[in-house]
């Protein structure tokens, strides 16, 4: 059989010996190039947080005003000493951006995944149970949207403390709405389908048919919402550590090199430039990864 | 000079595996005033047929053809601004299947009646008034004047029907083209809407071109028939000649799936006549209303579902609740399920309440099968999951032992078994209805319940689905309770009917009885509605 005949033969028409699920799945998860782009940037991007103190050039907290500010390597005074150049302290600036990827990337991840946790349940909850569970989630979810998220940060994090787990898990906090809307809608659509009735005829409990019914239709939407929100994590972090709250100096992360390279914008380009492309890469990473996640694991279109 | 002439027509559409041709070499002619009907399954390219006359061909489809000429204009000549100018509206109206998204809904009635004249300046803003009222009066709207300044959904499927032929007529079409404009309504409105049109078009001396997929409905009301098969016309001729004289074999078929109201009856179960009779299910008194609210503090309306409903289900035998949507027959096969709970009387099962029963053991006594094979298969899951899920919940067996109970089943409603690892959406509506069959199946229940099992599904899959359920049924001993709105279903495979009409069994009683000699006004109204072929004795004498 030719590469050719593989694609095109639908399994109701193939008269061969269909291939294992496992087949299937490695076949279709090697065939999405958007994927294999996606996942590619965020295992080297994990691979880098891992490795960074093997990789790093230099230590990134040790300072030298003597070589302050210095340009990249390739504009007009840049020295193969600092690659990627220095910071206002005269810090390696490669080095810092390597040893960001580790807070950059524990804060995305952990952030979106904290909201994923809370916004699924209430989600799915106010969709399933509905009645007064749906009135007072989404009594929540109005209470939500109408604070400022970004003041009442500022005061959790100046009561509890300033530090990368508190950061996490505020921004996580502040970042549940998308899921429960996206959750709740979808959930209030699959609860009165056919299916679920079925599994109730057979015996199933609210929990199973949770789990094993409606949980796995969600899938799709949360990927979707979890790269988006990865990045918006990120960029929240940002916003925080700007504002003296989030990272502390000299902690190095994407977010506080960007607030820190704002001053001098202007004349140093390349202190915001770098980390913005940096996580650029990083979000577009991930979103490249969940569509292709998305479209791996959902089955229809299967026979393309 | 005929009104239409079709010569070659092919439509290709762009699938992601290869170019598919919809339509392969359609060849049609319809003179004015005369009926035509298209007839065929679904995906047999009946529907893109009418759309490439339409332009409205989705945008990966492509069209060729040698003519394609209305009322002696070559309409491929036509640019698309002019076609759109001239053609559909003035000479050709359209009616879709589905009246309740084909109107919008923040429009008034009579905004939308007029918009099409008034925007042509064909007619006045008040002549085109006067003339909306008139139409809408003609197609059997009560009180026309007053339903001008409503929305429609004010109005029920049927009249949203009425409202979609009358406004399709403001422009006073040549040709009128009717594409499935029933399927989505009760048999009884069915009727009406189609006898609407056969007049309507003898009135006005109109073409009609009415597409269906059920033979009968089509044979009754048109003139001439077409029959399409993948992609292909098979047979054209008459009305007459197609229904009594069919030569292709397809055809045949197609003829020999429909269930026929006055073919034989089937044999009633032989348990019926045991003295003893085990009441599988028995529902007494059952009463269930459904309040809803217009937001937190809106007033409260009251739906009355089910008002004293009692029946029992015998072992062995085939029970058919009949009746049209709204008289209470789904939410009494949530309530026999165990799905939704009364608000007065009670259900028993083997003599036992079933609020008594829990979960497990409720799923071995009574299992569901549902309308549409779309929605109750759950798409993230591979069939060998789906089918075997009862027993996982049951905590049934390993995974081994599951696995072959799943290929047992699968084999018992006749499913190949390289599909034990597909998922719905690669299976066509009939196979996934057999799925759910098999998943109803697995613990071996004592009773199924199935809720219009086939009335999603083709007529010719129809067929195959009712003698699947009937084999079933003499193999396994199985009690079956089967909702359906359409009688001729109930005359192939019931012992007992139920005549349901809003929330209340109005007549039940053994099959023949009550088909034979209805004796409620409304079972009576239901027979006369349900398509027949006239002249059984011609069909009998050409076999």
């Amino acid at each position: 059989m030719s590469t050719t005949d593989i694609t095109l033969t639908a399994v109701e028409d193939s008269e061969t010996t269909p291939l294992t699920p496992g087949q299937i799945f490695r076949k279709r998860l090697f065939g999405h190039t958007g994927f294999l782009i996606g996942a590619s940037i965020i295992l080297l991007i994990v691979l880098v947080a891992i490795f960074a103190p093997l990789i790093a050039p230099h230590d990134p907290y040790v300072q030298s005003l003597s070589t302050r500010m210095l340009p990249p390597v390739w504009s007009e005074g840049g020295t193969w000493e600092h690659i990627l150049g220095t910071d206002q302290n005269g810090r390696d600036y490669l080095a810092r951006l390597i040893y960001g990827t580790r807070v950059s990337i524990t804060i995305g991840i952990g952030a979106a995944s904290v909201g994923l946790v809370i916004g699924v349940t209430l989600g799915v909850m106010a969709g399933y149970f509905g009645g007064w569970i749906d009135h007072a989630i989404s009594f929540l979810l109005t209470a939500q949207l109408a604070l400022p998220g970004l003041l009442l940060a500022m005061a959790l994090v100046f009561i509890i403390g300033p530090s990368i787990w508190v950061v996490i898990g505020i921004v996580g906090v502040l970042h549940w709405t998308y899921y429960l809307v996206v959750t709740r809608a979808a959930t209030q659509r699959i609860r009165n389908l056919d299916f679920v009735a079925a599994a109730k005829a057979s015996g199933a409990s609210s929990r199973q048919i949770i789990w094993h019914e409606i949980l796995p239709n969600l899938a799709s939407a949360i990927i979707v919402i979890f790269t988006f929100e990865l990045g918006i994590a990120i960029l929240a972090e940002s916003s925080l550590s700007f504002l003296g709250v989030g990272i502390q100096p000299p902690t190095p992360s994407w977010g506080l090199m960007i607030a820190e390279g704002k001053q001098a914008m202007f004349y140093r380009p390349w202190l915001v430039i770098l980390p913005g492309i940096c996580l650029f890469l990083l979000v577009i990473g991930a979103n490249l990864m969940g569509d292709g996640l998305r479209d791996i694991t959902s089955p229809e279109g299967r026979n393309e | 000079m005929s009104l239409l002439d079709i010569q070659n027509l092919d439509v290709t559409l762009a699938l992601p595996n290869g170019p598919l041709k919809a339509v392969r070499d359609v060849t049609l002619t319809l003179e004015p005033g005369e009926s035509l009907g298209i007839v065929g399954e679904s995906g047999s390219g009946k529907s893109m047929t009418a759309l490439a006359l339409m332009r409205l061909l989705p945008r990966s489809a492509t069209c060729e053809a040698k003519a394609l000429r209305f009322d002696g204009q070559e309409l491929r000549d036509l640019s698309d601004p002019a076609f759109a100018r001239q053609i559909p509206g003035p000479r050709i109206g359209m009616i879709f299947q589905e009246p309740m998204t084909s109107l919008n809904p923040v429009y008034t009635i009579g905004r939308q009646m007029t918009e099409a004249t008034v925007a042509r300046g064909l007619l006045s803003e008040a002549e085109a008034r006067r003339k909306a009222i008139d139409l809408l009066d003609r197609v059997g709207i009560p009180d026309p004047e007053g339903r001008m300044s409503q929305f429609p959904h004010q109005m029920s499927g049927g009249q949203r029907q009425r409202v979609m032929i009358a406004m399709t007529l403001m422009l006073d079409p040549e040709l009128l083209i009717a594409d499935e404009p029933t399927t989505a309504l009760d048999v009884t409105v069915q009727a009406q809407i189609l006898d609407l049109l056969d007049d309507l078009r003898r009135e006005r001396g109109m073409g009609l071109i009415l597409i269906s997929h059920d033979l009968a409905v089509v044979a009754e009301r048109t003139d001439r028939v077409a029959v399409m098969y993948l992609g292909e016309m098979v047979e054209q001729g008459t009305a007459q000649d197609v229904l009594y004289r069919p030569q292709h074999d397809y055809t045949k078929a197609l003829l020999a799936a429909i269930p026929r109201l006055d073919g034989p009856a089937r044999v009633p179960a032989q348990v019926a006549a045991a003295p003893e009779v085990e009441k599988v299910i028995s529902a007494t008194n059952l009463c269930r209303e459904f309040h809803s609210r217009k937001g937190l503090f809106g007033p409260k309306k009251t739906v009355r579902a089910l008002d004293d409903v009692s029946l029992e289900l015998r072992r062995g035998e085939t029970l058919a609740v009949i009746g049209e949507s709204g008289s209470g027959k789904s939410t009494l096969a949530r309530i026999l399920l165990g799905l939704d709970l009364p608000d007065a009387g009670d259900v028993r099962m083997l003599g036992r309440p079933v609020l008594d029963l829990p979960g497990a053991e409720r799923a071995s006594l009574v299992q569901p099968v549902f309308q549409d094979p779309y929605t109750s298969l759950n798409p993230r899951r591979r069939l060998s999951e789906i089918i075997a899920r009862p027993l996982v919940l049951r905590g049934e067996g390993d995974s081994a032992s599951r696995l072959a109970a799943v290929k047992d089943a699968m084999e018992k409603v006749r499913l190949p078994d390289r599909l034990i690892h597909a998922y719905p959406s690669q299976l066509s509506g009939g196979q996934r209805q057999r799925v759910a069959i098999a998943r109803a199946l697995i613990t071996e229940p004592e009773a199924l319940i199935c809720d219009e099992p086939t009335s999603a599904l083709d007529v010719s899959v129809q067929a195959q689905i009712l003698e699947l359920l009937d084999d079933l049924r003499a193999k396994m001993g199985l009690t079956c309770l089967i909702i359906t709105h359409d009688m001729a279903v109930v005359h192939e495979t019931a012992d007992r009917v139920a005549v349901m009409y809003q929330g209340r069994v109005v007549e039940e009683g053994s099959a023949r009885d009550v088909l034979g000699n209805p004796s409620n006004d409304y079972t009576a109204r239901l027979l006369a509605a349900a398509p027949r072929f006239g002249a059984t004795q011609e069909m009998e004498a050409v076999q």
